[in-house]
């Protein structure tokens, strides 16, 4: 059966808790919003991207999702802030900032 | 229909094994269990068994692998002994908070050092805070009964738990007894099918399992833990009711003998049980009021019905077949007396380490614990609470 991955959370009863805290669920490592590690923050400058992708590869965490080919904005519900990304792109088009946000 | 056959305890869980014919066996082997993994190799490859054998390189592997096997829904089985035990320490806890229903065919044997390859319970008795099932057997069919209904118990819904099937090593192990098998038809219709709610080759449903638990689910994953275990002891009861009515053969949580009337308990654990039986039978005909407890059951631990067993004794032995170094008391009888004081009782508790490293136990030996005790109650001087028998002085 299925596990109710909403009923996770850290108010959970021992009663309630998954027999061998299994997660009978597909993927869950997405819900787990680990983006809230984050030190610092990339910041995207569109206009200074050419697309050529070479910071894909890089992101250790898959958080600079890919649509038709173009990047598009960070996904901060997963990015740790490393900065190899900055260092990847050719073109000054990712920026850190300092802190969380 | 039994069979009747002359066999060692390493001969029989062999049997039981073949008998229940799992789908995963990792072992590494290790005196004096070697013996178990090689009969059933030969089974493997005389074609007597379905079982995917798995030749690993350490106990660690072996455990490890069985964890694998067993999350990935296969049921799995391994042996070992003393310091293979040790050295499966890391990941026994794991196969226990990942409530995976392994079996392990345990022979005791001392952990070193010094080295020796010989019988006592330092091994398992290290490891009982792994979050296992226990039991142990006093003689070579209770090996093969216990293991017969170790899956029963483990796989239960409301268990989940790896167990331990413990044994004497070589005393048990390698003495060859008389023996009552069953058919190998009965045994497979008393095992059943492994069908497990959650298994990591179900491509239907995928599952993630060894999860990490933050400070914020540990203890609620503990608890849980626990109560599955406890769950154990009723489960135990049940199965070994059935399997009475199956075998004829009797098993409970413990073995009391000549204990309701006793005023001289003793409480053991494993084959000296035996041997104790041959002592109390002569104290009693000299008219000594004198019985015996023989753990079969040790995790969980019946507290409860071990302290109203004991209710009426004046005073009690533990006889830890272990050295615990903490200068107190031994693990059996740091469990009797908590058990005892929970219920309020105050009997005279007296805790010997006995038979480490395969010293002998014998009548004799063990004659001389039940005078004492009733040496404590005549001159009320009780001496040193805890001590070792048979040591040269």
């Amino acid at each position: 059966m299925a596990t109710d991955i909403n009923k996770i959370t850290e108010e959970i009863s021992w009663h309630d808790i998954t027999e061998g805290c299994i997660v009978n669920y597909g993927g869950s490592a997405e819900l787990f919003k680990t983006g809230e590690w984050r030190v610092n923050t990339p910041v995207f400058i569109e206009e200074k991207c050419k697309q050529c992708l070479l910071c894909i590869p890089v992101c250790p965490d898959s958080s600079i999702p890919v649509k038709d080919y173009k990047r598009a904005d960070f996904d901060l519900d997963h990015c740790k802030g490393c900065g190899i990304c900055e260092k990847a792109c050719p073109f000054g088009a990712i920026e850190m900032k300092k802190g969380e946000k | 229909m039994s069979i009747r056959e002359r066999l060692s305890g390493n001969e029989a869980i062999a049997i039981a094994m073949r008998q229940i014919n799992p789908d995963v066996m990792p072992a590494f082997p290790i005196t004096p269990s070697t013996e178990i993994p090689q009969y059933f190799s030969s089974y493997v490859a005389n074609g007597l068994v379905d079982t995917a054998f798995i030749p690993v390189e350490s106990e660690h592997s072996a455990m490890s692998a069985a964890i694998g096997a067993e999350a990935a829904g296969a049921r799995t089985l391994t042996a070992t002994s003393s310091a293979g035990l040790a050295f499966m320490w890391e990941v026994l806890y794991n196969a226990a908070s990942d409530r995976l229903p392994l079996a392990l065919a345990l022979v005791n044997r001392a952990l070193s050092g010094p080295i020796n390859i010989n019988c006592d319970h330092s091994d398992s008795m290290g490891a009982r805070d792994a979050g296992w099932i226990q039991i142990y057997s006093e003689n070579n069919q209770e090996a093969y009964d216990n293991f017969v209904q170790a899956y029963r118990i483990a796989e239960h819904a409301s268990v989940r738990l790896p167990i331990m099937i413990c044994q004497d090593g070589f005393i048990t192990s390698h003495a060859v007894e008389n023996i009552e098998l069953l058919e190998d038809k009965e045994v497979k219709d008393f095992v059943g099918e492994y069908n497990p709610e959650s298994y990591l080759l179900n491509s239907e449903q995928p599952m993630a399992l060894g999860a990490y638990a933050t400070p914020g689910y540990y203890t609620e994953a503990k608890k849980a833990q626990l109560e599955a275990l406890k769950n154990a002891k009723l489960v135990a009861l049940d199965v070994a009711k059935e399997y009475a009515k199956l075998s004829g053969r009797e098993y409970g949580l413990f073995e009391n003998y000549k204990l309701d009337d006793a005023d001289y308990a003793m409480v053991i654990i494993g084959s000296s049980a035996g041997t104790a039986k041959d002592a109390i039978d002569i104290l009693r005909e000299e008219g000594k009021k004198v019985g015996l407890l023989k753990i079969r059951l040790f995790r969980p631990f019946p507290a409860e019905e071990i302290a109203e067993a004991l209710k009426n004794a004046k005073v009690i032995a533990c006889m830890d077949r272990t050295e615990s170094y903490n200068g107190n008391c031994g693990p059996l009888g740091a469990e009797i007396r908590s058990a005892l004081f929970n219920a309020k009782l105050a009997p005279e508790v007296i805790n010997y380490v006995y038979g480490l490293g395969g010293r002998d136990v014998t009548v004799d030996s063990l004659t001389s614990v039940f005078e004492d005790m009733i040496e404590i109650d005549k001159t009320k001087n009780v001496g040193e609470k805890y001590r070792y028998l048979s040591l040269r002085d």
